[in-house]
């Protein structure tokens, strides 16, 4: 199931041509899995990708866990096909990649409309996501964010952009501090998720480990990742402290109390009680219920 | 023949001095061991693909014309295929082992070997040869080196294995011992795993075996994520339970789940110092990191797998040869196994009662081992199988296994990928599972879950003749296995 | 329907199907299958591979197919994949003719 304010702190990427894999995506206790049809399958297994995890969508049991395709770009002669299928499997979320502009999305939007009445599903049941990848998308995330009532979230896809700025990958991401944080603001404008891009190297535990704090602290909902062994880390990482979870308990029962009394303030400790402090509180049980 | 407590006893002819131990020949050695038709012999397996040694003296045992022999080798392997036509000459009538792969295992799982296979785990073939249910007249015990007097090692020039610990019992009580080494060196082998006072004669050949096939280089853990989170899921059910603490035991599996348990173990032994007081059984470099590292006391090890654990046991004292009957014997005066908290073992099929298959594949062809597996799911505290809910597209969770090598109320807990089953026998375990954030599932949900997504198999049919009988470690027969009917 | 080409889907990786199409002339179809676990679910990967053929009306075909393990939902991808390639539709097949089994 998905809605927009589902805990997405992994996605896991699946590649779409791989049978084994695509069964057992589910163990791993990935918030999200996203199926591939685009950058990893060759030129000339598009259509077997796309049955492939079609098949899947229609017969195996995923569970709780949030689906996504990202699907081919409307250049490309896959795109309205990738999207056609996926709405008729059912999936969750349709990932574009490659956005630029609102147009980008908009096209991609009516396609999902169109398939969506063509197999008799509701208007609007299926989200979007969108992946920014290019310094044209960055500049544009905010009126991408708004684009559409279907976006759950945008992503920042960095292997491209970073070629796009003519720079490469570093292990402390400077290159990526004014996307990553120009994208965060367009999400939290918009009221949608912000997730980070993939690490490629899945030896280097250190560098990841680093890097899903840091994405944290700017405020990311969650991260891309490549292999079901990074999940355990990102969990770990966006797990709350003790102490974090007490306050946030605490904060709770305050309001249910205020609630109670019908009390039109309240306050914890002597401290005022504002709604940025109720939300963070409510986020905190979220992802400590999610943690176990 | 005059025998004492079934031991044939030599007359006395003058002190010995070892003149004529040592024999290039190894015709030489089977004619003196007065080996003859329907007799007995014996092997060891700690060669295991690399083994010269049964297609050797087999070769040389058929050219002397010898027939109806019953061999007790304590494990074969795919290495070991010519045997089918020692089978099929009459040279060999009889086979007891613990394992069997291969072609070899295909002609015996078609009904071509004259009697039935006999199939002991570990601890049942030590039972078996001490108790005299089995008599080994003659025992061909390879060794990487030797003197001239017999007294002989697992670590030789040019082939290493580490532990003797299954020929160990057979040099005991094989009426005739020969020794047969690529290395002899001066006297005496100091440390020697087999002593002087056992061998009869001391065989060298050029070669004993292939280092290659014997033991791996390393053993290093999975990259599978599939295995992986099958070992957290193991590890983090033996972190949550009260025998885990300082002095705690436990043996694993080689397979790539069970090792990796070892992994996940470590990092929350270093985080809480725990350290444990022994781990026993097959050894590997990750319980070899542990020894080196402080995190286990000790190693008690009956077989050596890669040459990492082959260069430990020579050289750290707390890494300890162990003979098969020490290892896991039922009806010694207490085997090792018997102190286990915690094994890790693994299955090819798990049958809602708790049975374990590690023997025949589900299209019904012999293709394992039984290994040490039921002698220490019997003996430890805890017995925690891990698997795989599907392997391809054979489910490793059944309704009935297709053989039983472990009996269901030896084991405790299944762990799989897709969740963790407690036998409702140990509801002791289940109750503090429960207070845990482990998924944990029923095997009838399991049963389910493999059943939605592999398909209902079609039953393999068999034929009414048994090819193999199974015998568990107290030496009754718990199961049996018919001759596969060829359907295609 | 009718062939316009012959043609494969899928690959011999472990938990995979390999699907080749072709015509033959006998007019009837002929599924050919090797499989790890043609003794447990053969007749079922075969009946599979039939149905898809018949939802497709095809007729007068020979399968040649090499199973290493493959899920059932597997099986149906990779036939759909090769069926599609053989008509010459890989590109512009409509997935609600296809497609309209829930």
């Amino acid at each position: 199931m998905t809605n927009k304010d589902r805990l997405r702190r992994t996605m896991l990427y699946v590649p779409g041509s791989n049978p084994g894999m695509i069964a057992d995506s589910m163990i791993y206790g990935a918030d999200s899995i996203m199926f591939d049809l685009e950058d990893s399958i060759s030129l000339k297994e598009k259509d077997t990708a796309r049955h492939l995890v079609y098949e899947a969508l229609k017969q195996l049991d995923f569970g709780e866990v949030e689906l996504v395709c990202r699907v081919n770009g409307l250049d490309t002669p896959y795109g309205e096909r990738d999207i056609e299928a996926m709405v008729a499997a059912g999936i969750h979320v349709i990932r574009l990649p490659k956005t630029e502009t609102v147009q980008d999305v908009k096209a991609v939007e009516i396609l999902i409309e169109q398939y969506e009445k063509k197999y008799g599903l509701e208007t609007g049941s299926i989200k979007m996501m969108a992946a920014v990848e290019s310094a044209l998308g960055i500049m544009n995330a905010h009126e991408i964010a708004h684009a559409s009532k279907r976006l759950v979230g945008i992503a920042i896809g960095a292997e491209d952009y970073v070629t796009n700025l003519k720079t490469t990958r570093s292990a402390s991401g400077i290159e990526l501090i004014y996307a990553r944080s120009q994208l965060l603001n367009a999400a939290r404008s918009a009221g949608i998720a912000a997730l980070d891009t993939v690490f490629s190297d899945v030896e280097d535990i250190e560098n990841f480990d680093n890097e899903v704090r840091l994405i944290k602290q700017l405020g990311f909902d969650g991260k891309s990742v490549i292999n079901p062994r990074q999940i355990p880390i990102v969990h770990e990482i966006f797990t709350p402290t003790e102490h974090e979870v007490t306050h946030a308990q605490a904060v709770i029962e305050a309001i249910k109390e205020a609630e109670a009394k019908g009390l039109g303030v309240i306050s914890l400790k002597g401290k005022m009680i504002d709604k940025p402090i109720v939300d963070r509180a409510i986020r905190i049980i979220e992802l400590k219920k999610a943690s176990r | 023949m005059n025998r004492i407590h079934g031991k044939m006893i030599k007359p006395y002819k003058g002190p010995f001095d070892g003149v004529g131990k040592v024999t290039s020949s190894l015709r030489e050695a089977i004619q003196r061991a007065d080996l003859k038709d329907g007799m007995t012999i014996s092997f060891h397996h700690h060669f295991r693909e690399g083994d010269y040694i049964i297609n050797t003296v087999m070769d040389q045992i058929a050219e002397l014309g010898i027939k109806n022999l019953t061999i007790i080798p304590s494990s074969l392997g795919k290495v070991h295929e010519p045997l089918i036509g020692h089978i099929e000459s009459g040279v060999v009538r009889e086979i007891h082992t613990s394992g069997l792969r291969g072609k070899l295992a295909e002609f015996v799982s078609d009904g071509k070997l004259g009697t039935p296979l006999i199939i002991r785990s570990h601890g049942g073939r030590a039972r078996a040869i001490e108790a005299g249910e089995v008599k080994i007249d003659v025992a061909f015990l390879a060794a990487p080196r030797s003197d001239k007097m017999g007294n002989a090692s697992g670590n030789g020039k040019y082939t290493q294995c580490g532990s003797l610990g299954y020929a160990i019992v057979d040099a005991k009580y094989a009426d005739t011992v020969i020794l047969i080494t690529d290395d002899l060196c001066d006297y005496p082998n100091i440390k020697p795993s087999i002593t002087q006072d056992l061998v009869d004669s001391v065989v060298v050949l050029d070669s004993i075996g292939d280092p290659n096939g014997i033991a791996s280089g390393a053993t290093r853990f999975t990259k599978n994520p599939k295995e992986l989170k099958i070992a957290e899921y193991a590890a983090n059910t033996i972190m949550s339970l009260p025998l885990y603490k300082t002095g705690f035991s436990f043996q694993t599996g080689s397979g790539g789940s069970s090792l990796a348990v070892t992994r996940y173990l470590k990092e929350n032994m270093k985080l809480n110092d725990i350290k444990a007081s022994f781990a026993l059984g097959g050894i590997t470099q990750p319980m070899v990191e542990l020894l080196e590292e402080g995190f286990v006391g000790c190693l008690y090890d009956v077989q050596s797998f890669d040459l990492t654990s082959t260069a430990s046991i020579a050289k750290n004292e707390n890494h300890i040869e162990i003979s098969a009957s020490q290892y896991a014997n039922p009806s010694n005066k207490g085997c090792m196994a018997s102190m286990l908290d915690f094994v890790i073992l693994s299955a090819l099929e798990i049958d809602t009662d708790f049975n374990v298959n590690v023997m025949t594949g589900s299209d019904g062809v012999i293709m394992g081992a039984s290994g040490g597996h039921c002698d220490t799911a019997a003996s430890a505290k805890v017995t925690i199988v891990v698997a795989p809910l599907y392997r391809g597209r054979l489910a490793t969770v059944v309704e009935k296994v297709t053989s039983v090598i472990t009996p269901g109320n030896t084991v405790d807990i299944f762990v799989t990928e897709r969740g963790i089953a407690v036998n409702p026998r140990r509801k002791d375990l289940l109750e503090i599972l429960e207070k845990t954030t482990l998924p944990l599932v029923t095997m009838d949900d399991l049963l389910e879950k493999v059943d939605r997504l592999v398909g209902k198999p079609v039953p393999i049919e068999f034929e009414e003749r048994i090819v193999a009988k199974i015998e568990y470690r107290d030496g009754s027969i718990i199961d049996t296995i018919r001759q596969r009917k060829n359907t295609l | 329907m009718e062939i316009v080409k012959s043609s494969s889907a899928g690959t011999l990786d472990s938990c995979d199907i390999q699907i080749r199409i072709e015509t033959n002339e006998i007019g009837t179809n002929e599924i050919y299958l090797k499989s790890v676990v043609e003794m447990q679910f053969g007749d079922q990967i075969k009946s599979l591979i039939s149905g898809v053929l018949d939802k497709h009306n095809l007729k007068g075909v020979t399968v040649n197919a090499v199973d290493r393990g493959a899920l059932d939902c597997t099986i149906k991808a990779r036939v759909e994949s090769a069926v599609m390639r053989a008509l010459g539709r890989e590109i512009l097949e409509d997935w609600s003719v296809i497609h309209h089994d829930k």
